[in-house]
């Protein structure tokens, strides 16, 4: 199953919109709400970032029985020193995002704890592509 | 503690969520900072905020958090009370301030998540 959701930067309104359809999806497919949590936490972290950071983006989702496989592909500034932007604390957000709640440096962070796979693609003055996969079945299953 | 004695304990206004009233919460969690928010794993918790913005409803949802507080006075917004709504979220204004709030709710018994 798959969606697509286009991002505008600065449009903080709309941000959290592509995670809440998601949501509801994961939901009626009955997925374990642990994970459903954990999806869309990373989503609406990542999708903040767009929006904060970004002049634009497109987001690729992708359900299969076995993972939930999220792609973030932006145009933007995109980041300089990828280990340092990891790191909890360390932000370049504007006032306007903190207005927002967001900007402490706690999002990359965060998806990195409720995903199984995370990676960061970035070049600067270009992009970042962010990919994340949370697993719907646990290796043992 | 069931959500309308926390909201007789401090002055609350409910907006919206009225079948939540006789909800038993047994923690809350306070803060300004969404990102925090989105930490904790809980769901079943009170979130304390000053932030009043369509982001605090949008984190409640992704959360599954099912009752906020504005504290001091902060107003949801006519966008928060539909999302909210939408949500099945219990929306409640305080005038009392975060400290307060929370000093209230500590010693009747609610249990912070951390």
């Amino acid at each position: 199953m798959n969606f697509n959701f286009h991002i505008i930067g600065g449009d903080f309104s709309n941000a959290g919109v592509a995670s809440s359809e998601v949501k509801k999806v994961l939901k009626r497919l009955n997925v374990d709400c642990i994970i459903i949590k954990r999806a869309v936490v990373s989503l609406y972290e990542a999708e903040v970032n767009v929006v904060a950071h970004a002049f634009e983006g497109d987001i690729f989702i992708d359900i299969s029985s076995e993972k939930i496989s999220i792609i973030l592909k932006d145009k933007g500034p995109g980041i300089e020193d990828i280990s340092k932007a990891m790191e909890e604390g360390f932000s370049t957000a504007s006032p306007k995002v903190r207005e927002m709640g967001f900007g402490a440096g706690m999002g990359l962070p965060n998806i990195k704890r409720n995903s199984d796979f995370m990676e960061i693609e970035s070049v600067v003055g270009v992009g970042t592509t962010l990919t994340i996969e949370i697993n719907i079945k646990s290796s043992g299953e | 503690m069931k959500l309308k004695e926390i909201i007789d304990l401090l002055e609350g206004n409910l907006l919206c969520g009225k079948e939540r009233l006789d909800d038993d919460l047994q923690s809350a969690f306070a803060s300004d900072l969404m990102s925090d928010v989105l930490t904790v794993a809980d769901s079943e918790i009170l979130l304390i905020t000053g932030l009043a913005n369509i982001q605090t409803i949008r984190t409640s949802e992704m959360s599954d958090i099912s009752h906020i507080l504005l504290v001091r006075n902060k107003k949801a917004t006519v966008e928060m009370l539909s999302l909210a709504i939408e949500n099945g979220i219990a929306l409640i204004e305080s005038p009392y301030s975060m400290f307060r709030v929370c000093g209230i709710l500590f010693n009747s018994g609610l249990k912070p998540v951390f």
